[in-house]
């Protein structure tokens, strides 16, 4: 366990603890940013490049604005401060959180000794990923091309402004 | 501890970290986040078993976490949108206030 490795992971940790936490939407996507950018530097430290720069273009690059246009347009109708930023089942959802935690937390360190130990890092090209996308993987690349057309079109027709007497 | 066990360990808190959040939160956006954190849990779990594990070269806990990726960016734009049209009908972002359908 190296060093990078906890600096990483703290990093990675404290973005998505504080994108929950926070009371400000605005600093939530911020610190959601943070967490992405450490999971894409935790991917380039695990020897995988190709998934590393997908994840800074995919999620930094994308998901995190399309959630500062969101928290922009629905801005305005913020619910006032009163009852807090937490529902009022939150005890319930902390405690399920809680024990899920523990379920997975304990099955990772019960079978902590069988896991295999440090491994060589693999060597894998950028070549190689194309080959096995155009190869092996072509029909779940198609059908991820369909899914990625239909959601762009669902997207659009759900907040698409239905105008007044319009069908 | 193996560097693998630290990684599964690092996901097993991130997923927890976003359903907490998921769970708990009153906004809708706030929700999608926590949704977006547990889907990122999963994703380093695959590539933390796709580098340790036996065949490295065979790519596949890669390619099953790249077109996770890509499903998870069509769940956020769907998502987003259905909020965002939430919003104009119920000028609300509270989930807790959209029990119109509440029995």
């Amino acid at each position: 366990m190296s060093l990078v490795f906890y600096v990483l992971a703290a990093l990675t940790l404290a973005g998505g603890l504080a994108a929950v936490l926070l009371k400000n939407l605005v600093h939530c996507a911020l610190a959601l940013t943070l967490a992405f950018a450490g999971l894409a530097l935790l991917y380039l430290e695990l020897d995988a490049q190709f998934a590393g720069f997908a994840q800074i273009l995919v999620y930094i690059g994308a998901v995190a604005i399309l959630v500062v246009f969101a928290i922009l347009l629905t801005r305005g109708s913020e619910t006032p401060t009163a009852g807090g930023i937490f529902s009022h089942t939150w005890l319930a959802g902390l405690a399920i959180a809680a024990a899920v935690f523990a379920v997975l937390g304990w099955a990772v360190l019960q079978t902590a000794p069988l896991l295999p130990g440090a491994a060589p890092a693999p060597t894998v090209t950028v070549l190689q990923i194309g080959s096995a996308l155009m190869g092996r993987y072509v029909l779940p690349l198609e059908i991820v091309a369909l899914l990625l057309t239909a959601a762009l079109i669902g997207a659009v027709i759900v907040a698409m402004h239905e105008k007044e007497g319009a069908k | 501890m193996t560097p693998l066990a630290g990684y599964l360990l690092v996901a097993a808190l991130l997923f927890a970290i976003g359903l907490a959040g998921a769970l708990t939160r009153r906004n809708a956006i706030l929700v999608l986040i926590g949704i977006e954190l547990m889907l990122n849990a999963a994703n380093l779990n695959l590539i933390a078993f796709w580098r340790y594990g036996p065949h490295p070269e065979a790519l596949t806990g890669m390619m099953f976490a790249i077109f996770s990726i890509a499903v998870a960016a069509a769940e956020a734009a769907v998502g987003l949108g259905l909020v965002i049209s939430i919003h104009r009908h119920a000028h609300t972002a509270d989930v807790d206030q959209m029990n119109r359908m509440k029995g």
